[in-house]
């Protein structure tokens, strides 16, 4: 839970979304090379915001990535993101 | 910023018109996004330069450095970074990959 729980502050405080989804799905790549035996290393993500109006999928991402920068350099090895804008 | 391994990047995607940065090779992928990747460009029926980083830990972590980007895999077109597992599989799903690919010339 401790490093879910950040994602989300993180994710909340850099982007306000108006909808955020963090789930951690460690428990289905159980095992395989990256996987943490402790878990919390694979995360599916999805977010809409405000902030990712007009910008490119790669922007978003480049977005995301930089405010969870910490938690990609240690504990999460593979994240499934969907960012989306307001209406789409 | 001068990192040798760059170079050796620079040159790849400007040769090939496809590369994918990729955990394993096309036949042999190692990881599940890796595998993803491969899997929506050989059903579009793209051509593709696969390039293994796990042979080489400079590559692995240079790749993510030049693209600015923290995972593997990476697609670049035409030298151009299209995005990562997520953004392919979004893009294949919706045309927009097959447009872009049509745009480049490469499809």
């Amino acid at each position: 839970m401790k490093v879910r729980s950040a994602i989300e502050r993180k994710l909340a405080e850099g982007l306000n979304p108006i909808r955020l989804a963090v789930v951690d799905d460690s428990h289905r790549h159980a095992g395989h090379a990256g996987a943490n035996p402790e878990g919390e290393s694979h995360f599916t993500i999805e977010i809409v915001s405000e902030a990712f109006a007009g910008k490119s999928r790669v922007e978003r991402h480049r977005m995301v990535n930089a405010l969870l920068a910490e938690e990609l350099a240690g504990r999460v090895h593979a994240m499934a993101l969907r960012t989306l804008a307001p209406g789409e | 910023m001068t990192n040798p391994v760059f170079e050796r990047i620079q040159q790849d995607i400007s040769e090939n018109p496809v590369v994918l940065y990729m955990k394993g090779t096309p036949m042999f992928p190692q990881c599940g996004f890796s595998a993803a990747v491969v899997q929506v460009l050989s059903d579009l029926g793209v051509k593709f330069k696969g390039i293994d980083v796990l042979v080489d830990p400079s590559l692995r972590d240079g790749v993510k450095q030049f693209t600015n980007w923290p995972t593997i895999p990476q697609l670049y077109v035409k030298g151009e970074f299209v995005g990562g597992c997520d953004i392919v599989r979004e893009m294949a799903a919706n045309g927009e990959l097959q447009a872009l690919l049509k745009d480049k010339g490469v499809a």
